[in-house]
């Protein structure tokens, strides 16, 4: 039981108290924007959204072609090494936030997860006049960008696609695994269908 | 009963407070989707909410909009500045009969919280609800709070529709009554990127909007473009658009805006207008009903919505001089007829016959 004779002092009243006089002060507005590096890597990538396109369905193929082989490894024994690729990957080119649903191919190689709203389905009313956002006035609108991005792409209609909320149980799982796991069980199911027909 | 008004129309005659009768085609038993569905130039305005716990601020507020408006917006925290909630608003302005519109924002509350307001709000007579991103918390008073964002505005729509339509939360479990709303939500033609902005709101559309308001609008020319396009697509046959306009106080407020508030687009002209009048709180007034006059006539726009910020008082006014209601008197608390015997003879029930019972009381009056 506290006395209430004397005051409480938090430990977020002392930092807000000292946050006007000593010399540290933070870069930035928001801590989602501390931990991002530049945006010049992800810029490129969005410039080259119709190559990474290609690039991706071609990978795609080979990891679902790899399926035997992650099959007898164990999905669960290969998700280890296969995120710590996918992280550093998807890291560098898109600032990958590891939501583990991945939907680049439908935000123009732009990662929505770098939103700090983390929107799905398009900008929000509030971007500037210049194309940056309205939390981070020194990043470009990540969705102005997933737009240009998407006019790029063969399948870029995709954008216009209601996107699900997040799942946020899935977070910091390889959203590459799953898609593959998931392409193989449909594979599978319609090669059962195509047998079970004549 | 006052004899210069007609009758009103949208009324359940059991009180203004209880929801009106079902009618094939709509998905709410509110005022606002009456107007709109017969067709007629729905004026909403927004509430400013009150800091404090006292019921009658509430009251006093929506009262000077009382005859103006078909419905009034009560916003959930906008600006991420704290204010009474908009669930508390609506259960007080439900209560008096007034058609309310229930912003919700993602910013503060996650799925589980949002489709448990939905519920409460739909219980207590809320007829339409308005769902919206939110600003960011850095807008806000208080920066240091936790943004939530689980779900966007269009996940929103789409689970309250859900809701709607089959009767089922997000997680499938069954509802045993759904809520009965009218699904609203916002567009900026004003923002970046230009070209994407009508596919968004198609999105919204098939995401479950009925009726959409608009950020504020000082650039008439570049809502119809926007329009133009709205019209190609077809959109505004699935939809209602209601244009944002509101009153700006001075030319010194417009810069503040212009430079604090992101989203809301004022060209120079307008800033310039502001600058040479002599009178800038009345040219600011002017101003917003010569936008009306000019939107009013764009194809597609269905209604207007008023958002005048600590100018609430001028609501009437701007919609009294631009005319949009064209005679129309929207719904407006009014005391029944029974509400005058009662007045009449309060003194006596009180003072001079405390034990009086009612069906004496019923005697008396009817011999």
């Amino acid at each position: 039981m506290p006395d209430p004779e004397t005051p409480i002092v938090t430990q977020a009243m002392r930092v807000r108290a000292a946050a006007g006089r000593i010399a540290y002060k933070p870069a930035d507005v928001s801590p989602a924007r501390r931990v991002q590096r530049r945006y010049a890597a992800r810029l490129w990538s969005v410039r080259h959204a119709r190559f990474l396109e290609r690039l991706y369905g071609r990978f795609a193929d080979l990891f679902l072609m790899l399926h035997p082989l992650w099959n007898a490894l164990g999905y669960r024994r290969v998700e280890a090494p296969v995120k710590f690729v996918e992280r550093r990957v998807k890291g560098l080119m898109f600032d990958c936030r590891m939501c583990g649903q991945c939907v680049l191919s439908s935000t123009g190689m732009s990662c929505p997860m770098n939103c700090p709203k983390q929107l799905r389905n398009g900008p929000c009313g509030g971007v500037r006049a210049n194309g940056n956002c309205e939390v981070e006035p020194d990043m470009p609108c990540v969705w102005v960008k997933a737009w240009e991005g998407s006019r790029l792409m063969r399948g870029g209609d995709a954008i216009l696609d209601v996107q699900k909320p997040v799942d946020q149980s899935l977070r910091e799982t390889s959203a590459w695994l799953r898609v593959t796991a998931t392409a193989a069980a449909d594979r599978a199911a319609a090669a059962k269908a195509k047998d079970a027909a004549p | 009963m006052s004899a210069d008004r007609p009758p009103q129309i949208d009324v359940h005659p059991g009180g203004p407070h209880l929801p009106l009768d079902p009618l094939p085609g709509h998905s709410s038993r509110g005022r606002l989707e009456r107007v709109l569905r017969r067709g007629e130039f729905a004026v909403t305005a927004e509430l400013n909410p009150p800091d404090s716990a006292d019921p009658e601020d509430v009251y006093e507020r929506a009262a000077v909009f009382d005859g103006w408006v078909d419905g009034i917006n009560a916003v959930d925290a906008s600006g991420a500045n704290c204010h009474m909630s908009s669930v508390g608003i609506c259960a007080l302005l439900t209560r008096m009969g007034y058609a309310t519109i229930m912003q919700i924002s993602c910013r503060d509350r996650n799925r589980i919280a949002i489709q448990g307001d939905v519920l409460g709000a739909a219980a207590m007579g809320v007829g339409n609800m308005l769902c919206l991103t939110g600003d960011g918390v850095q807008a806000g008073d208080q920066p240091g709070a936790k943004p939530v964002f689980d779900l966007d505005c269009m996940s929103l729509l789409e689970t309250i529709q859900t809701m709607r339509e089959e009767a089922r939360l997000l997680s499938g479990r069954k509802l045993t009554t759904p809520p009965a709303v009218f699904l609203g939500a916002a567009i900026n033609p004003f923002a970046p990127p230009y070209d994407f902005r009508p596919f968004r709101l198609a999105k919204k559309i098939a995401a479950g909007a009925q009726f959409v308001q608009s950020q504020y609008c000082f650039d008439v020319p570049m809502l119809r473009d926007y329009m133009a396009r709205v019209r190609d697509m077809g959109l505004h046959e699935k939809c209602f658009i209601l244009c944002g306009v509101g009153p700006l106080a001075s030319a010194r407020t417009a810069r503040w805006i212009r430079s604090n508030v992101p989203g809301i687009h004022i060209p120079d002209h307008v800033v310039a207008r502001l600058e040479g009048a002599a009178d800038q709180k009345a040219e600011g007034k002017r101003l917003a009903i010569d936008i009306i006059n000019e939107v009013k006539e764009i194809d597609g726009i269905a209604g207007i919505h008023v958002m005048a910020y600590r100018q609430e008082e001028y609501v009437a006014e701007i919609v009294h001089e631009s005319g949009v209601l064209k005679g129309r008197r929207p719904w407006k608390r009014e005391p029944r007829p029974d509400d005058a015997l009662v007045a009449e003879r309060l003194e006596h029930i009180l003072a001079e016959a405390p034990g009086e019972k009612p069906s004496e009381v019923l005697r008396e009056v009817t011999r």
